[in-house]
């Protein structure tokens, strides 16, 4: 996984709460084998409205989603934070989020950065008058920033310490567990031997 | 102080934890299916990995497969990918498939209860949020991502926070037609879709003790539908009863010693949740969605709310939206709602009681004109015993059609999909637009309210019919 410490880019406003994954990727657009190609499906339905913020040319090289309450419930899908990536998102900014969605982003690379809900109203604000404009999403100061001057926006957001070290370290999650294999090891030895298997 | 139930099995998992980090938690059983592990095992087999332990892996095809001429080669050349690849996966890494034909095969949530898999105490994960479902035998079960999956298959553990612990109690019992969907539904829409968030969540009392296992199974399936990470029930006889003879299920010594442990499996009296809810099962009715998200719900006997109604801005802004994708107007009566398709199945009402709950609906009476009734049982098992009861015979001279085992139209992947503006009555646990097609729109109802809406085309309950 690449290191992740700040980022700036092109923010986009999704002004919509409870984006689940359906909506973010729907099933259909599921059935491929790899990890790439899913840029198509990404918020396939309301893409077919012209005027979706998707479409519109001042956000072709948005890399900064930033959406409203409970982004990503829903189905566990990791093709949803395959999709925003493989469009070329690497931050969602939002105040809540759906716990797998959060999860499988930190595995994958995506910045799930959660802030309170008046950040992303001041965000949303912004980016109506500044079309186009850029957010920087700063990791290690766990700092989002966007705007100059008396207006400039500077404000915190959350994400848990492990997952934070991960990202600045760009860890893969399996590397780190197999380290303790010895525990699992000895944890295995200790099972009840009554405890199912599916092959005899 | 004493410890939930939650915390009991969690802690027996713990294979390793230190400070600042997620515990290690040990996986006892690791279900997988043709959507969510393709890239998990190349991701395997890139690394030069193995699966730690196929022993304790499962596999089936259920998200993908069709319920029609499921005997014969898949018609869509990339879902046939994504199943072959699985069976290759499978093959290659030694793990036990039971692929589309066989007996087994099945919704990966019917089938691990079905096989005796799942048992009290377990952890057990899925590529799949339904997971859940297994917490209804006093298990720690959730939903994972595809990284997690291959994090699994390598090494057998997750690294996972603490959840906190919230109980539901629900006291008295629930009266007649009244079921433990509309039981969760009325959950849901009183605590919210996030309501659950970031906790494990323990249903108790008398009206959950009530409950058969697949009922409980129903609730604990809708768990992640309003946030919760698992949700779980206490074991106590019934699931005994339940598991007992199953052909994964613990044998002779192996039994008692298992079912011992399983009693020590209760919440301590002195242990302490981080948050209580308590609900009245006795004042309930059949109770039915009308927006996009599963928290969009009434009593069948009401009507459609109006967004005014609604205190909060952004619950206005999204009643607002779902009226206008639902297309439904304020006001009107529930029972008003005309419904073009019914679709029951599903892991959340794909089991053989709620074949049999709307088999019961249906005998006798026929599925009204211009709607159509599909009914999909949850796994072949499922199929078979129905079929060996009659049920496909009742429900076929009622008009409906009889499928083969899958999701089905619960996520439409496969080509059991809602056309745009088509309205949908199903059993399923997602409203979500678009979810069982493009534009298609969902209701949210029982295996009984679905029976009774088949046969009078309006959302209905079979009080709404008439006698025969
Ligand atoms: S039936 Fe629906 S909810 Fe259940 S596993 Fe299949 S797609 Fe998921």
């Amino acid at each position: 996984m690449e290191k992740f410490r700040t980022h700036t880019g092109v923010a986009m406003p999704l002004r919509r709460s409870n984006v689940d994954t359906d909506q973010i990727i729907p099933a259909v657009y599921l059935k491929r084998v790899t990890r790439t190609g899913f840029e198509d499906g990404l918020f396939a339905a309301w893409r077919s409205d012209p005027d979706f913020v998707l479409n519109r040319p001042e956000y072709a090289d948005a890399t900064v989603l930033v959406a409203g309450p409970d982004f990503g419930t829903g189905s566990s899908r990791e093709h949803a934070v395959w999709a925003l990536q493989n469009y070329g998102f690497r931050v969602v900014i939002a105040p809540r989020f759906g716990d797998i969605f959060r999860g499988n982003s930190g595995k994958s690379g995506l910045l799930a950065a959660q802030v309170d809900d008046k950040v992303v109203l001041r965000l949303w604000d912004h980016l109506a008058e500044h079309p186009g404009a850029t957010v920087t999403v700063d990791l290690e100061s766990r700092t989002v920033k966007a705007g100059e001057g008396p207006e400039a926006i500077e404000e915190s957001f959350d994400i848990d310490d492990y997952t934070r070290w991960r990202l600045l370290e760009g860890l893969d999650d399996i590397g780190i567990t197999l380290s303790h294999a010895e525990d699992i090891t000895a944890f295995e030895a200790s099972r009840p031997r009554w405890k199912p298997v599916t092959t005899h | 102080m004493g410890k939930t139930l939650a915390e009991k099995v969690w802690d027996e998992h713990v294979v390793r934890s230190a400070e600042g980090e997620p515990d290690l938690l040990y996986i006892d059983l690791h279900l997988i299916h043709e959507v969510t592990s393709p890239q998990a095992f190349e991701g395997l087999r890139l690394a030069g990995r193995k699966v730690r332990r196929p022993d304790l892996t499962l596999a089936t095809e259920d998200h993908n497969v069709p319920t029609l001429d499921w005997d014969k080669p898949i018609a869509d050349p990339v879902s046939r990918t994504q199943v072959e690849t699985l069976r290759r996966n499978t093959e290659e890494f030694g793990v036990r498939l039971h692929a589309l034909g066989d007996p087994e095969q099945g919704i990966v949530h019917i089938i691990g209860p079905q096989l005796g898999l799942t048992q009290p105490g377990m952890t057990v994960v899925c590529g799949d949020s339904h997971t859940s479902t297994h917490g209804a035998f006093g298990a720690i079960a959730f939903g994972i991502g595809t990284s997690e999956v291959e994090h699994v298959l390598a090494t057998q553990t997750l690294p996972q926070a603490r959840p906190r612990t919230m109980a539901v109690t629900v006291n008295g019992s629930l009266p007649d037609g009244v079921t433990a969907k509309d039981l969760v539904l009325t959950l849901i829409a009183r605590a919210g879709t996030g309501g659950g968030q970031g906790y494990i969540v323990e249903y108790r009392g008398p009206a959950i003790e009530d409950l058969s296992m697949e009922a409980r199974m129903t609730l604990c399936n809708m768990s992640i539908e309003w946030g919760a990470k698992a949700g779980l029930v206490a074991p106590d006889q019934t699931t005994f009863d339940y598991l007992e003879g199953r052909p994964e299920a613990p044998k002779g010594a192996d039994w008692d010693a298992a079912v011992e442990h399983w009693r020590s499996l209760r919440t301590d009296p002195d242990a302490e949740f981080d948050k209580e809810l308590v609900l009245d099962a006795g004042t309930m009715t059949p109770f039915v969605t009308w927006g996009t998200n599963p928290g969009q719900g009434v009593p069948l006997g009401a009507a459609v709310p109006r967004p005014e109604d609604f205190e909060d801005e952004q619950d206005r802004v999204a009643a607002q939206k779902a009226l206008e994708y639902m297309g439904l107007e304020a006001g009107t009566p529930m029972r008003d709602i005309e419904v073009d398709t019914v679709f029951v199945g599903s892991c959340t009402n794909g089991r053989i009681e709620d074949l049999r709950a709307a088999a019961a609906v249906i005998n006798g009476r026929q599925v009204a004109k211009g709607t159509r009734l599909l009914v999909v049982p949850g796994s072949a098992r499922v199929r078979l015993q129905a079929e060996d009861e009659g049920l496909d015979v009742v429900f076929k001279q009622a008009g409906a059609e009889w499928r083969g085992a899958g999701c089905s139209m619960c996520l439409g992947m496969n080509p059991d999909q809602l056309a745009p503006r088509e309205r949908s009555a199903s059993t399923s646990n997602r409203n979500f637009e678009g979810r069982q097609g493009e534009g298609g729109r969902t209701h949210l109802v029982s295996p009984l309210v679905a029976a009774a809406t088949a046969v009078r085309g309006t959302l209905s309950s079979p009080v709404d019919l008439e006698e025969l």
